[in-house]
């Protein structure tokens, strides 16, 4: 997600899913740091895994 | 009495009942009222309670008991400690609302069985997310070697309170650089340990699976001490290990014969300045070290690092961030309301390269005890600095690229000891010494080593 309204759109929407109301002059600030994340997560996103990979956290019962 | 005695020489004078802890405590109360406000390092100075916790340490010696190996030390801890009958703050506005904490945190009170004196609580960016310690609640901490600079963060009040010899010893946390970075900005001695291994009960987290809590101090035997009296198990942290204690402290002049060291390459040399390559330079050339290894893909751990970061932090806050997100500090507010709309697909492939990443890097460990880097890309920025700087051609953001070299390494948890490095102008800089899980005790030869030798050191700032 590199498109700066697609951004915006998937911020919107899913601001509203979350309930999570972003005021207006609140929401370039937001767009900017989520769009400086979203560059950063291709870092990993694109790098190829083992399938049997399993996320860090393990869970003791 | 001036501020520049250690930990160590304190708990030895006071012990042997040669000064008082009384007399400690208040000479410590006296240089903070006389100097920090010019520093604003602290949000709280407890006297009351500090005095009378050093009469208590000064009435076990007078009945011949011990009060513990840091007997009438006085130190401070980053605010988002539970201290009792302290409210919380965690650098917000938010938080400082709450009631008082109805017992130490776990750290804390480490501390104090070891005979230390809480004197006060640190100023840090808000709920520990930056690396600058711009606190718009608190106001900014400033940096003792130049008072227009940051402290670093987002243990910046810990790192400025050691370096201007307010207190000896201080406790921070680590998430993804809030010891190493303060401790490298105001030219201090900080240990991120390994995580898990001190427990983060009774800690405001930022990010559950990153957190790490650990002590800066002004030499390597006091931040062994400080360390000694920390690790161990605590059922209350459901992270903290079941292994016991392996003192740092009886390592200290060990020599280093066998252990096998390196400096990081690749990631760990890039992005930085002239400055903050030189000091490693020196540490290495000191150290005798010719070898390099190359930690694989760190900045892409580094991205997977911001990432659950930001997802773990705005999960924490996701109700204040619904109800009250204008009372945040700006410099929080947008990043924490970002970090709740990435979708968990981004959070759980950070989590799975991070175990891949984890993986990597003990094979690294296997020919390779102690690994040489730097701890920051440059000195101290301005207090206020623009958003971004240029550094090796490239423009970067000025806070988040402190954390440049720090982030890969809590990402995955590894033991780091920064020592203070001097840069070739006025202003400290850092190195960090990296070690396998749970090896905490090479990094401590390897610091005393430096340390004695005269190749690092952490002065009181004038």
């Amino acid at each position: 997600m590199t498109d700066a309204a697609a951004v915006a759109r998937h911020a919107d929407l899913t601001a509203a899913t979350l309930d999570l109301a972003i005021a207006a002059d609140h929401r370039d600030g937001v767009l900017d740091h989520l769009t400086v994340l979203l560059a950063a997560s291709r870092l990993f996103m694109d790098f190829p895994l083992p399938d049997e990979t399993e996320p860090a956290p393990v869970f003791r019962p | 009495m001036t501020g520049s005695l250690t930990a160590a020489e304190i708990a030895a004078a006071v012990r042997a009942r040669q000064v008082t802890a009384g007399a400690i405590v208040t000479a410590a109360l006296d240089r903070i009222a006389a100097g920090d406000g010019a520093v604003n390092a602290f949000t709280a100075v407890l006297a009351d309670t500090a005095r009378a916790h050093a009469a208590r340490v000064d009435g076990i010696l007078a009945g011949g008991g011990d009060p513990g190996p840091l007997a009438g030390v006085p130190f401070a801890v980053k605010n988002l400690f539970d201290v009792a009958g302290v409210v919380t703050v965690a650098g917000s506005r938010i938080h400082a609302e709450r009631p008082p904490a109805a017992r130490d945190a776990t750290a804390v009170a480490a501390l104090r069985r070891a005979g230390a004196v809480l004197v006060g609580a640190l100023n840090m960016d808000e709920y520990a997310y930056g690396f600058s310690t711009e606190n718009c609640h608190a106001g900014p901490t400033r940096n003792p070697h130049d008072r227009a600079r940051i402290a670093g963060g987002s243990s910046g009040g810990a790192g400025a309170a050691v370096a201007a010899g307010f207190v000896p010893l201080a406790l921070g946390t680590d998430t993804n650089g809030s010891i190493r970075v303060p401790a490298a900005l105001c030219g201090v001695f900080g240990l991120k340990p390994t995580f898990g291994r001190v427990s983060r009960a009774g800690v405001v987290p930022l990010a559950w699976s990153l957190d790490h809590v650990g002590p800066l101090a002004r030499s390597v035997r006091d931040l062994a001490l400080a360390f000694d009296a920390l690790q161990g198990p605590d059922a209350t942290d459901p992270v903290c290990t079941e292994r016991g204690p392996e003192p740092c402290a009886p390592e200290l002049g060990r020599p280093l014969d066998g252990l096998r060291l390196a400096v990081a390459g690749d990631h760990f040399a890039r992005l930085a300045t002239a400055d903050a390559l030189g000091a490693l330079d020196r540490v290495r050339i000191a150290l005798g070290v010719t070898r390099e290894v190359v930690i694989p893909e760190a900045r892409r751990a580094r991205a997977a690092a911001m990432v659950v970061t930001a997802c773990e932090g705005a999960a924490y806050h996701l109700d204040d961030l619904r109800a009250r997100a204008r009372d945040f500090d700006p410099m929080t507010r947008d990043r924490f309301l970002a970090g709740a709309l990435l979708p968990a697909a981004l959070y759980t492939r950070a989590q799975r390269f991070r175990a891949w990443y984890r993986a990597r890097v003990l094979e690294v460990f296997r020919d390779v005890d102690v690994v040489l880097a730097p701890a920051t890309p440059y000195p101290a920025p301005a207090i206020g600095a623009p958003r971004t700087t240029t550094v090796g051609g490239v423009e970067v953001l000025t806070r988040a690229h402190l954390g440049v070299f720090t982030q890969p390494l809590s990402f995955i948890g590894l033991p780091v000891l920064a020592v203070p490095a001097a840069g070739a102008g006025p202003l400290p800089l850092g190195v960090q010494l990296v070690a396998a899980p749970f090896q905490e005790r090479a990094l401590f030869r390897v610091a005393a080593r430096l340390e004695a030798d005269g190749v690092v050191a952490a002065p009181v700032a004038r």
